[in-house]
């Protein structure tokens, strides 16, 4: 069997086969209401409880299109550089299955709403253009529950429960073309491809991605060929890929046996595969799902969809700036490099630094907090930088405290552990842990007398010209006041008494 | 006065209730005494609805005692087909799949009964799921023609078309698919309409053939059943195939009555061979008839119509594959083999045989076949490219005439048990209704006289453009007043079936 050749080491696999692939990414919309009826799509409810006679396809109930999801639709293939059809239709996609209320789902088949369109993506400081086949709408399933099992999977179960929530809830799915030319880096381009997506699907707010609660999954299509043959292999297709490292750990691992099965003379069988998070591998999937004649045709219940120009220009003229754009926009303002902007981007602080910056704070400050002291912290805690709980507002307001030397690094850092550990805001910190910088002449006074008479030797260098050694001083007073002390002032401070 | 009272029109019934003379209750108890007095032998309703009509008659009542607006047609009782859900009746559908299934929300034609103050006596017996020519494939057991018992009142809607002929209601709401209600109305000697598709609604319908289904009046009168078109349609948001178009004015049409003038277009290819000669007679005679009330005749031709049946079959079955399949044991209706042991698939499976008629699981293959892959060209594909010939030959018709008409079935009412072994002769009883349904234009059945070999009654169908049901209105109007001048009395009371129950 295929299934027990020794895989291939990955750089040997793609340093002889070349891998070509496409991607079927399923986004869940944010619309307020279902795909064809009105009840709330919001995650969360008890099962069963957004329900109507519609979604749950009820004998003599029907479809009505939802207008929103036909606009965040549209929006996503403008932003995607689609044609737009002047006039599509739905169509019933039949096969029985439980959690499917009509036993056929309505989607798009030949005449998907948007088509023919491109995203640009970098990998490794090049530009790849990952062309897209088409975007079109559909309705999502409800979700199964084995109960009774060990498993919890369908096999084994006593028996199982429906949760029709999930049914209606509007889904796009967007298709590439195939990718050729991209060889080893085809895992990362990939990733970055679904990286790039979800970021443009967050800024044309139509979704709100959330990869774990399964609001984006991916399809990944994947074929080897002999290097330089020319002509493409078979391809399969894995499923239950749904987040950003499973889709380059899914490419890594197909690649692998893919390759594994050519050197030994086989033939990669044409299949649906299955993803698993834990191994890292792919398995077969049911056999039977081949055989399956979805046995399209226009959906009757439902009108053409011919959307009217001006609504679409009108569209097209709402699309907020697209983050490509934005990000070589900020990288610009911000004056950074390639390098430092993109440890901003893979660091997922994007967002957090120009809040940060439009809250008042420099670039460079914005940056240094949120890539250094605060990621440290994320990491620590296991959490992502955006859900810590500071606010760029506070950021700010910490690196304003710092400008203006009421706070020095050491006792920022201070201040946001209190803001972090839920003291309040960074001034209340300062307030209620007295951590302000101390830089009263008087208190100060006193505290440099203290180690000018402590360390005699010291003042004595001083006196004697080498003003370097005052920095040692310095030292002791800061020392003295936990850090408090205005260092500069300090220093001013030694050198008059000295002088 | 009871025994009057089920005699009446529904035009009359509503102005004596207006006029005080008769309450909403004197009604419905008259009619609901007659369903006692025959429905044994006519079998035209599944469930009987009496407390809740004669609740709803009192309210009524009481509305019109308190001086509130009631619309032209409350306190009438209608018979409703057992195709639209209702919130508070089973809807069943004729199937055993869903025998005894109570849904939650009322059809919009439902609805718009009880909001213009109707009384839904009861559900009506149907081929199951609207698929047959004779209510023989209702799981219920078939309703019988009140001319003749023996006899098929026609099909789908056979149980309205019965309950209408028999007195037992004045109106009765039908769906026409392939001519569900103009079928069964021509061959139970009443009127039957399918109004344009998309000028009522589908929502709560539960469907057969999407792009087909429409739901219509059954009525003794062509007046009564205007007054139960506008009764029944208008726009509806929840049905996205519903018209945004006001309904034609189809019921100051049938008070008109006047075709003189009128393009009165003869469709060659429906009539002729394969009609009964009867059936011929008199739709010659009422071609005549209006050619004398001033109407102009013209023959035309409609080549295509001749594959309009064929393809129809390939249509409806494909569409009825996708709409039945929800009917699978998981959510509600019939489930048959749960025992722990079948797996969720095969208790689909167990449920669908043992729960579906022989006509449904022909249909369900038929159209699951039609659109399997490789095949979808050749047969679902190919139906609908003569669909659209089928509209063209009826936009040119309509250039030449303002309304066409034919023989509304090729033959009188057959036997029951006749045709059941034979669904090829069963299928021909639509032959002159599947082009309209096709387009979606209108048509009218109107009875035309007795077939003088069986003393059974002829249907006479008048065919309109899309949103000119008023025009056939006034055709089937002025047919219906001329031959009542002739005979001195409705058609209908020469109806004898029933004279040794109840009359």
């Amino acid at each position: 069997m295929t299934e027990t050749v020794a895989a291939v080491a990955f750089d040997d696999a793609v340093s002889r086969y070349e891998p070509v692939f496409g991607l079927e990414t399923h986004v869940e919309l944010g619309t307020i209401t279902k795909m064809f009826c009105g009840c709330p799509a919001a995650f969360g409810a008890e099962p069963n409880a957004a329900v109507c006679p519609v979604c749950l396809g009820l004998p003599g109930s029907l479809p009505v299109v939802n207008r929103r999801a036909v606009e965040y639709t549209i929006r996503i293939g403008l932003a995607l550089n689609c044609t737009i059809a002047t006039w599509c239709r739905f169509a019933r996609k039949n096969y029985f299955y439980p959690d499917m209320p009509k036993d056929y789902q309505i989607s798009q088949y030949d005449e998907p709403l948007c088509t023919d369109g491109y995203l640009d993506v970098a990998v490794a400081g090049t530009v790849v253009r990952v062309g897209i086949e088409r975007v079109h709408m559909e309705e999502d399933t409800g979700k199964s529950h084995h109960m009774g099992g060990a498993t919890g999977r369908i096999h084994g179960a006593d028996y199982s429960l429906v949760d029709y929530n999930r049914a209606g809830i509007p889904l796009v799915e967007v298709v590439t073309k195939p990718v050729p030319g991209t060889g080893a880096l085809a895992p990362e381009v990939a990733r970055a491809y679904v990286t790039e997506l979800r970021e443009l699907l967050r800024a044309l707010g139509v979704s709100d991605v959330r990869m774990e609660e399964g609001s984006l999954r991916c399809d990944v299509n994947l074929s080897l060929s002999p290097a330089g043959s020319g002509q493409w292999g078979k391809r399969t297709e894995t499923k239950n890929v749904n987040s950003l490292r499973s889709v380059e750990r899914a490419m890594r691992s197909e690649i692998e046996r893919q390759a594994a099965i050519l050197d030994a003379g086989g033939t990669v069988v044409q299949e649906t595969r299955h993803f698993h998070e834990e191994t890292g591998q792919t398995t077969p999937g049911r056999s039977k799902e081949e055989a399956q004649d979805y046995r399209y045709f226009p959906e009757p219940d439902l009108v053409p969809l011919a959307p009217e120009a001006a609504w679409v220009d009108g569209i097209r003229a709402s699309l907020p700036e697209l983050p490509a754009a934005r990000r070589a926009r900020l990288q610009a303002e911000w004056g950074l490099s390639d390098l430092d902007m993109a440890a901003v981007r893979n660091a997922g602080a994007l967002d957090l630094v120009a809040a940060t910056v439009a809250a008042g704070a420099s670039p460079a400050n914005a940056r240094k907090w949120w890539l250094g002291e605060l990621s440290r912290h994320a990491n620590e805690s296991g959490t992502e930088l955006t859900h810590l709980p500071v606010t760029p507002d506070q950021v700010a307001r910490v690196a304003e405290l710092v400008s203006s030397g009421q706070l020095n690094d050491k006792l920022a850092r201070a201040v946001l552990d209190g803001v972090l550990a839920g003291e309040g805001s960074p001034d209340e910190v300062v307030a209620a842990r007295g951590l302000a910088v101390v830089s009263d002449e008087g208190a100060l006074g006193v505290a440099v007398d203290e180690a000018i008479a402590a360390n005699p030797d010291l003042a004595a260098k001083v006196r004697d010209g080498k003003v370097n050694v005052a920095a040692a001083l310095v030292g002791v007073v800061m020392r003295a006041t936990r850090g408090q002390a205005d260092a500069a002032k300090v220093r001013e401070l030694i050198l008059a008494k000295l002088s | 006065m009871d025994g009057e009272l089920t005699r009446q029109t529904a035009a009359d019934l509503a102005a004596a209730m207006a006029a005080g003379e008769v309450s909403a209750v004197e009604v419905t108890q008259a009619h609901l005494d007659r369903i006692t007095a025959v429905d044994g032998s006519v079998k035209a309703f599944l469930h009987v609805a009496a407390e809740r009509a004669l609740a709803a008659a009192r309210a009524v009542d009481e509305q019109r005692a308190a001086g509130a607006p009631l619309g032209p047609l409350a306190g009438v009782p209608v018979a409703h087909k057992d195709v639209f859900t209702t919130a508070d009746m089973p809807t069943t559908c004729g199937s055993r799949i869903l025998a005894g299934w109570q849904p939650p929300y009322d059809a919009t034609v439902t609805r718009r009964l009880r909001e213009a103050g109707m009384i839904i006596l009861g559900k009506t017996n149907m081929d199951e799921f609207a698929m047959g020519s004779s209510t023989e494939n209702s799981a219920f057991g078939p309703s019988h023609n009140p001319w003749d018992l023996d006899r098929v009142p026609g099909g789908s809607s056979g149980g309205s078309s019965a309950a209408v002929a028999a007195f037992e209601a004045p109106l009765g709401t039908g769906t026409d698919t392939g001519g569900s209600i103009r079928q069964p109305g021509a061959v139970c000697g009443i009127v039957g309409v399918k109004p344009t598709y998309g000028g009522s609604s589908r929502y709560g319908l539960v469907a057969f053939a999407s792009s087909l289904d429409t739901p219509g009046p059954l009525a003794r009168t062509v007046l009564d059943a205007a007054l139960l078109h506008e009764a029944m349609s208008g726009h509806d948001p929840c049905d996205s195939t519903s018209l945004d178009a006001a309904v034609p004015p189809v019921v100051a049409a049938a008070r008109q009555a006047d075709v003189s003038g009128l393009r009165v277009g003869v469709v060659t290819e429906l009539g002729g061979e394969g009609y009964q000669p009867g059936v011929m007679q008199r739709f010659t005679e009422t071609v005549e008839l209006l050619e004398s009330l001033g109407a102009k005749i013209v023959e035309l031709s409609c080549p295509h119509f001749a594959y309009a049946l064929p393809a129809y079959y390939l249509i409806a079955p494909s569409e009825a594959s996708s709409n039945l399949a929800r009917f699978d044991a998981m959510r509600y209706g019939l489930r048959a083999g749960d025992d722990g042991v079948h797996s969720a698939e095969e208790v689909m499976s167990v449920t669908r045989a043992a729960g579906f008629g022989a006509e449904v699981k022909r249909r369900i293959m038929l159209g699951t076949y039609a659109l399997s892959s490789g095949y979808y060209d050749a047969y679902y594909g190919k139906a609908q490219q003569v669909r659209t010939l089928v509209i063209r030959d009826f936009e040119a018709a309509f250039e030449q005439a303002d309304v066409l008409v034919s023989p509304s079935t090729p033959t009188t009412a057959f036997r029951i048990g006749e045709r059941v072994d034979d669904p090829m002769a069963m299928y021909l009883a639509d032959l002159a209704t599947i082009p309209s349904d096709l387009a979606g234009n209108a048509a009218l059945s109107v009875p035309c006289g007795l077939a003088p070999e069986d003393g059974l009654p002829v249907g006479f169908q008048i065919m309109a453009p899309v949103l000119a049901d008023d025009r056939m209105y006034r055709v089937g109007a002025a047919v219906e007043a001329a031959l009542q001048r002739r005979w001195g009395h409705a058609l209908i009371d020469e109806a004898r079936g029933l004279d040794g129950a109840g009359r």
